[in-house]
């Protein structure tokens, strides 16, 4: 940010903002070198019992599923002939772009030798393994969404050749990046198949790749809702009248779709239920717990998604899409650390240590900056009025 | 190159692992393992809770030295698990009267099929035929997948090493056994409460012990069929959930919980791409026909108007050739009415 006002010919002014930004990128910093010279050990509270923490549950399940925005707005527009959303390609893309970016960045922190993570694809591949498939789909669909983002870079440097080359690719593309995302979001689901002994009966299903990819596209729906909104209030003067225009039809479109998608994936969740016989599990603590996340982060969404696109409120809309992002990082976290290990007594469980938040506030920073520092620069909310013909 | 890195290529090119195909696998019934692959019987009713097991691990495997001594046996007044410092620990429980303990080992399993090696994505870990399952720390990222998936436990990780953590395990001595010599833990005991051996005579000698005491044991060899089966065998005189094993775990292995599901990966790689084509041609064709239907339209209105001002020219031309021949006629007229009055006059 400091950067945007110096570039714009400003004097730099603390403001609190700026001050919070500081502190938290200073903090990030100092916890990076700590994790890098001491080991895991020293900034987590992980154990030999719950190896996988925070930063799996929220950096790497969180973060892919709420990055989920890319695949599903690009398929909409190019696949299934939305024109009307195109202005929220863009936006969408470069937040899956750097979603998956910091879910990487992230997982150098998390996996105990981080250089090494190129080993399953070029030293020995360990096909059997659902992580096999989640870390090739992550890395091939990185690079499809770097492919996709870069006409935005592109015009930005006024490369219209290499430009051109790329947007033909633009149908392939997308194609692929479904592909790749039905693949790696299920798989990350599919990762908890192998612990039916370890995951809670309510949230174990062999449904879970299907539960994980369906909710993925509720995320990514609700992030495209959700980031259109706060794009438009911190950063609606760099947007052209097309986006400003369709902004509103968007939410309302993809509120329509959110209700549906939360529908399907309300009755798949009660299959899963049905299928394992888990009902008498609805009655114990984990139950209401359960309950609590199907009924107030999947049906309410879901009742409130369609009722906004019905009375066209918007308002409503964007505060229900806030709603379901919740359910799905709720959701993650129930798999991932809340419901994994409910066997073990409660002074065995493992809850973060402040350095582990430290790390992951440090990258939802990371993140936010890079978004700002991109759409300010490049034609992402607007136009490029070369390219405005096509 | 190496023949398992030769395999796994094959198995990243889509050829499908020769070695460890869970759906392979998924096709048996039971999976047999390689034969005459060895294990241990671990009988509780003869432990006696002296930790030399413990200590003979250690020896062998030069592990680091604990804070406690081996011969301290108040260690064993709290639960343990293996963990980073120790391949195998022995607890005590009081499943039946307080006076009358009752101990057991643990360590690695070394399943028939498992759940560590399904699920390693760089095929850290081996399955050996003499029925060890080791780890390799030189290819592992330190994802900690195996610590996961394993259902019983046992994998633990050097948190504190900065550089190079890595995961530690029973080996069950797979180097010794190499040399035919006995695993630690087994050479330790002084009550022969393990038996080192081929994985179907411990079975067969499990079996005849409980047949010829069967006051002595309960009817359940542990390891026979858990997870699909492990080479660590267990004999108890009281049911294993009272000595802190699991016996919930079914008798499915590890990689049939994935198999089925990983599956249908191919499957979507295939079908998406075709469905999702075909609906970008769909879409696209309604929008040509769309717009074909608009210039359709557009260019049969225009065609319309145009034949419209035609007819309407020609009606105003006809109209207008009409009035002039009307006024043609009507000069002949007169002239010939001016013609006829003259005449009249000339003639009167």
């Amino acid at each position: 940010m400091s950067h945007e006002t110096t570039a714009a010919g400003k004097r730099f002014q603390i403001t609190p903002v700026r001050l919070l930004v500081g502190g938290i990128l200073l903090l990030g910093l100092i916890v990076t070198f700590l994790r890098f010279t001491q080991g895991l050990g020293a900034v987590t509270n992980l154990d030999h019992n719950t190896p996988w923490g925070l930063w799996i549950t929220f950096d790497l399940l969180c973060g892919v599923a709420l990055a989920a925005g890319g695949f599903v707005t690009s398929a909409a527009v190019y696949i299934f002939g939305l024109n009307k959303y195109h202005s929220a390609v863009r936006p969408a893309v470069l937040t899956g772009f750097l979603g998956y970016a910091l879910v990487v960045l992230a997982l150098t922190y998390d996996v105990g030798i981080p250089w090494r993570l190129p080993y399953p694809f070029l030293v020995q591949p360990g096909p059997s393994s659902f992580l096999f498939e989640v870390g090739l789909c992550v890395a091939l669909y990185l690079t499809v969404l770097f492919l996709e983002i870069s006409p935005a870079g592109l015009e930005w440097l006024g490369k219209s050749r290499l430009r051109k080359i790329v947007v033909k690719m633009t149908l392939v593309l997308t194609i692929l990046g479904v592909v790749l995302s039905t693949l790696h979001q299920s798989s990350l689901g599919g990762l908890y198949l192998i612990v039916p002994s370890k995951l809670h009966p309510l949230w174990y299903s062999s449904y879970l790749p299907l539960e994980f990819f369906v909710s993925s596209i509720v995320a990514g729906l609700s992030m495209v809702i959700f980031e259109g909104a706060l794009s438009y209030r911190f950063l609606g003067h760099k947007m052209d009248r097309e986006h400003i225009q369709h902004k509103d039809d968007l939410a309302i479109g993809f509120a329509k779709a959110g209700s549906l998608v939360l529908a399907g994936y309300f009755f798949i969740q009660l299959t899963g239920l049905a299928a394992d016989n888990d009902w008498s599990y609805l009655g114990t603590g984990y139950g209401a717990w359960y309950i609590l996340e199907m009924g107030g982060f999947v049906a309410l969404p879901c009742l409130l998604f369609a009722l906004g696109a019905r009375e066209k409120n918007v308002r409503l809309i964007r505060w229900t899409a806030v709603l379901a992002v919740l359910g799905i990082v709720l959701n993650r976290f129930n798999v991932s650390l809340v419901a994994f290990n409910w066997h073990l007594a409660s002074d065995q469980r493992y809850f973060p240590s402040w350095m582990e938040f430290v790390i992951s506030i440090f990258l939802v920073t990371l993140g936010v900056l890079a978004y700002t520092f991109v759409v300010t620069r490049m034609p992402v909310l607007y136009e490029h009025p070369e390219y405005a013909e096509e | 190159m190496h023949r398992r890195k030769f395999l796994g290529l094959l198995g990243a090119a889509g050829a499908g692992t020769v070695a460890h195909n869970p759906a392979v696998a998924g096709t048996h019934a039971v999976f047999p393992g390689p034969a005459r692959q060895k294990g241990v019987l671990f009988d509780a009713t003869r432990c006696i809770g002296c930790r030399q097991c413990e200590q003979g691990c250690f020896e062998v495997n030069g592990l680091p030295q604990p804070e406690r001594p081996f011969d301290d046996l108040s260690v064993l007044d709290s639960k343990r698990r293996p963990d980073a410092q120790a391949y195998t620990v022995v607890n005590k429980y009081f499943p039946g009267k307080k006076d009358q303990p009752v101990y057991i080992k643990t360590q690695c399993n070394h399943c028939l099929e498992p759940a560590c090696a399904s699920s390693c994505f760089v095929a850290a870990y081996t399955k050996t035929r003499q029925g060890a399952v080791v780890y390799d720390p030189s290819v592992c990222v330190g994802c900690r997948y195996c610590m996961i998936a394993c259902p019983f436990e046992i994998p633990a990780y050097t948190y504190e090493q900065a550089v190079t953590p890595r995961i530690m395990k029973c080996t069950m001595c797979a180097p010794r056994i190499a040399e035919g010599k006995l695993p630690g833990c087994v050479q330790a005991c002084p009550k022969e409460a393990l038996t080192f051996g081929p994985r179907d005579e411990l079975l067969h000698m499990a079996r005849e012990r409980i047949r010829q005491s069967p006051d002595r044991y309960i009817d359940h060899i542990y390891g026979e069929h858990e997870m699909g089966g492990t080479s660590w065998l267990y004999l108890s005189g009281v049911p294993f959930q009272k000595l802190g094993l699991r016996t919930d775990l079914g008798t499915t292995s590890a990689p049939k919980l994935t198999s089925g599901a990983l599956a249908a990966v191919p499957m979507v790689t295939a079908l998406w791409p075709i469905l999702l084509g075909g609906v970008y041609f769909i879409t696209k064709r309604k929008d040509l026909l769309a717009s074909r239907a608009k210039k359709e339209a557009v260019a049969s209105a225009l065609e319309k108007a145009q034949e419209e001002h035609r007819a309407e020219l020609k009606k105003v031309r006809e109209k207008a050739e009409k009035e002039k021949q009307a006024a043609i006629d009507k000069e002949i007229q007169k002239a010939r009415e001016q013609a006829a009055s003259e005449q009249n006059k000339e003639d009167s």
